[in-house]
């Protein structure tokens, strides 16, 4: 093997009492694909931070191209030839893709401009060197950020999730580039906790659990299967199977929707329609920005339609366009929004007080005084039954990990036995064992009778989850599609656009 | 002279204190931070120049010493505020009354005493033309400020230095990211904001009314600070603010002199009436807020 082209040593580093990197050695080669693959809380982004620059190791050596390097900021390690892709990515909305470039790369703006479209033509990273950022998509996005970072002529490419965002189409051109790009001497370093992709793309892996390296090896040599095991330390937790069910009474019913939101950021959603009924999960899939956070926001109740637009929205056959939240609440719905932190708990707020948020009303509260004996009792269930993990009731809920809050919120709102409910990435940032054991719960739930609405990202889950599935891109909604009958390349199609695109062209040719 | 000439003669002389004091307002808030100690900054430039050009000093030393006092004064604001990463709003506020009382005491022994003001420079032939001419009739800090105007405009139209302000004030997370120093960056901003401030109160003492009275300020500072708003941080927008506050204030003046009768604490509380009604037509278009507002403004800003 050549001299490797970062080599990391003993690396550790510590946040108060958690141990985010423990001992980590790591060598990336010299044009080569490296996984670093672990789950949500494993370390992998605190060790790209360190070798990033963002943060300082408390101890540990690193050797850049054979030399001993300590960096300090960001800006020193774009110097030396490390550039880093964010997951959330780092660019200014309201500043035009060649301005964002410019504040990174010196030069000119017609010179950047046109090397912008000449990088884009090499690697196939097309982007409009003069539109705004806030319109684009996340592919593009993504695009931008990618020529942001060649254009300083790094020599390794750091990659956080890349392609957590992307639609499947996206990902085969994303991993053309990536593949482009290491025959051009790049190394990357990409950073999942996706096996498939790391399997197809990736010439070494590095395995990380609790922040710790588990395992380095080749990742084309093992299935699935065993790199999973690696990853969460045992086998994987099998899906719950869904009993097959006839239709049952419609409990969310959208009919033609159209809405036109007052931030000019937001996305304007046109002709939604859909029906959850009774005993059934729809899901709907999309890239995040494609107008999931308006729909839930109009579901939910938190955002309440004007006056002139009625009998859009229905809730256990009632008209619930102008119900504010609350109102929706009293017919039997529940929602755990995407945001855990803020919106689905009070993170400085004691368990015990964020189950009162939502369960007030069964008999929490009396004479408005809460009755703290019973809302402990609710506390308490809600943690047992979903294995909370967490030292009590009282503790606050922004010290419990992502996975366990989630379980809170989710047990929450399902101890009040909703007749309807509605979940918004369910398990985002959620760790393996956590995300599935919700998926589990929201399956029996379905199986005992209850409606479910589901906002997901992950195809995977929604493909595990649902019995049917919509496609939202550009604020519309594609027809509801069988889970059983449909295969992830179509709801791609779906997600790009590409499918109604093909659709109007064919309306076009006939005579 | 009619009240439409008189207007058009002292609109711009009228303006230049909330526009010099909106504009460093501008650049602040831009960055992300909000500076409400304005009306204490001013003040304090204020008493600086009238003390220096009352013993002889000269109009150009008085602007300085007003420049670098206000500025000092909103860097112990910055080293509170962005330092400490203290409470912006209670920050501002504590600052602007800090000012306001070194302003009374060290203006206490000149009380009603006068300066002299800035001769006015006409522009050959443009000055000459009936009704507007008056437009072109004007003092030296009057030119600069337009001038300063274009080249605030210019710098976040046009420059690197502007971009970077920009992108920190909209997302300082990604800014530090990507190298930059945001707490630099928003220093520096402050401190220009506070030279402006400081010029802005030394126009109003020794140039517009070259006279001491203690509260002489009378709440131009707030007013700059809603002008920013009001214009959208835009600087255009800023500027056309500025002229119309300017008119509005002059037109108690006028409307006295054509004998109409109306109480005068009505029109001198004009400026401040039509800054509640103009803010609030304003902030009912949501879009036009959310479009140019400042995404990251008043937070402090955490590594």
């Amino acid at each position: 093997m050549t001299a490797p082209l970062l080599s990391l040593r003993g690396i550790s580093k510590s946040y108060g009492q958690i141990r985010a990197n423990q001992g980590i050695d790591l060598d990336v080669a010299p044009q080569s694909i490296h996984a670093i693959l672990g789950e949500n809380g494993a370390g992998k982004s605190t060790l790209m931070k360190l070798i990033y620059g963002v943060e300082q190791p408390d101890v540990g050596t690193v050797v850049w191209d054979g030399e001993p390097l300590s960096v300090a900021s960001p800006a020193e390690a774009r110097r030396k030839g490390i550039g880093m892709v964010f997951q959330h990515f780092s660019l200014f909305e309201t500043l035009t893709v060649v301005e964002n470039i410019q504040l990174v790369v010196p030069g000119r703006k017609a010179d950047l401009t046109q090397r912008i479209r000449t990088l884009g033509r090499d690697f196939g990273l097309e982007v409009d060197p003069l539109a705004h950022v806030h319109p684009l998509s996340v592919g593009e996005r993504q695009r931008v950020e990618i020529i942001r970072c060649l254009m300083t002529n790094p020599k390794l490419l750091i990659l956080d999730e890349p392609t957590s965002v992307l639609p499947p189409q996206s990902v085969d051109k994303l991993f053309d580039t990536l593949r482009r790009l290491r025959d051009g001497g790049v190394s990357i370093l990409f950073i999942s906790h996706k096996l498939e992709e790391i399997r197809a793309i990736c010439d070494r892996a590095t395995i990380l659990r609790g922040g710790r390296v588990t395992g380095h090896v080749d990742p084309r040599e093992y299935d699935a299967h065993d790199l999973a095991r690696m990853m969460i330390g045992r086998d994987m937790p099998e899906p719950m199977p869904a009993l097959p069910q006839s239709g049952g009474e419609k409990r969310l019913e959208i009919i033609g929707l159209d809405y036109q939101p007052d931030d000019p950021f937001a996305v304007p959603l046109s002709d939604i329609s859909l029906t959850v009924r009774a005993g059934e999960i729809l899901g709907i899939a999309g890239i995040s920005g494609n107008g999931q956070s308006e729909l839930a926001a109009l579901i939910s109740g938190e955002a309440v339609l004007p006056r002139e637009q009625r009998d859009r929205i229905y809730m256990m056959g009632k008209d619930v366009g102008r119900l504010d939240a609350a109102a929706r609440r009293l017919l039997g719905f529940a929602f755990v929004p995407e945001d855990r932190h803020g919106r689905g708990a009070v993170p400085e707020m004691s368990l015990v007080l964020n189950s009162l948020l939502t369960a007030h009303p069964l008999n929490l509260i009396r004479h408005g005084l809460v009755n703290k004996t019973k809302a402990t009792a609710f506390t308490n269930a809600c943690i047992l039954q979903y294995d909370v993990r967490t030292p009590g009731p009282e503790a606050e809920a922004g010290a419990l990990s992502g996975g366990n809050l989630q379980k809170f919120i989710v047990g929450r709102e399902t101890m009040l036995s909703p007749k309807l409910l509605f979940v918004a990435q369910p398990t985002w940032g959620v760790d393996i064992g956590a995300a599935s054991a919700i998926r589990r719960r929201l399956i029996t739930l379905r199986n005992e009778g209850m409606a479910i609405l589901v906002i997901s990202e992950e195809l995977e889950e929604l493909f595990e989850l649902c019995d049917s599935i919509q496609v939202l891109h550009h604020g519309t909604l594609s027809p509801p599609l069988v889970t059983q009958a449909t295969r992830p390349e179509e709801i791609g199609r779906y997600m790009i656009g590409a499918h109604t695109a093909s659709q109007t062209a064919d309306r076009k040719a006939l005579p | 002279m009619n009240a439409i000439e008189f207007i058009l003669a002292g609109m711009l002389a009228a303006a230049t204190p909330f526009l010099l004091a909106a504009l460093g307002e501008l650049v602040v808030e831009r960055a992300g931070v909000l500076n409400l100690g304005v009306e204490g900054l001013m003040a304090f430039g204020a008493v600086l120049a009238f003390i220096i050009v009352h013993h002889g000093g000269g109009h150009l030393l008085g602007f300085v010493a007003a420049g670098l006092g206000s500025a000092v004064l909103s860097l112990i604001f910055a080293v509170i505020a962005l330092g400490f990463r203290a409470n912006q709003v209670a920050t501002g506020l504590a600052i602007g009354i800090l000012g306001q009382g070194l302003s009374a005491l060290f203006g206490k022994t000149y009380e009603s005493l006068t300066v002299k003001g800035l001769r006015k420079l006409a522009l050959p032939w443009l000055s000459e033309i009936p009704v507007v001419g008056g437009l072109f009739i004007q003092d030296v800090v009057v030119w600069l400020s337009l001038a300063a105007t274009f080249a605030i405009w210019a710098m976040f139209a046009y420059t690197k230095i502007g971009l970077v302000v920009r992108a920190i004030g909209e997302n300082p997370k990604a800014a530090h990211a990507i190298g930059y120093s945001v707490i630099t960056v928003r220093f520096a901003a402050v401190a220009f904001g506070g030279t402006m401030a400081g010029f802005a109160g030394a126009y109003a003492a020794v140039v517009y009314t070259p006279l001491w009275a203690d509260g002489m300020i009378a709440g131009r500072g707030w007013i700059a600070i809603a002008l920013v708003v009001f214009g959208t941080w835009l600087t255009g927008r800023i500027f056309l603010g500025a002229c119309l506050f300017g008119a509005v204030s002059l037109m108690g003046l006028a409307a006295q002199a054509t004998g109409l009768d109306v109480p005068s604490q009505v029109l001198a509380s004009l400026p401040y009436l039509v800054t509640i009604i103009v803010l609030g037509v304003i902030s009912a278009d949501r879009r036009l807020l959310k479009l140019n507002g400042i995404a990251s403004l008043g937070e402090p800003f955490e590594r």
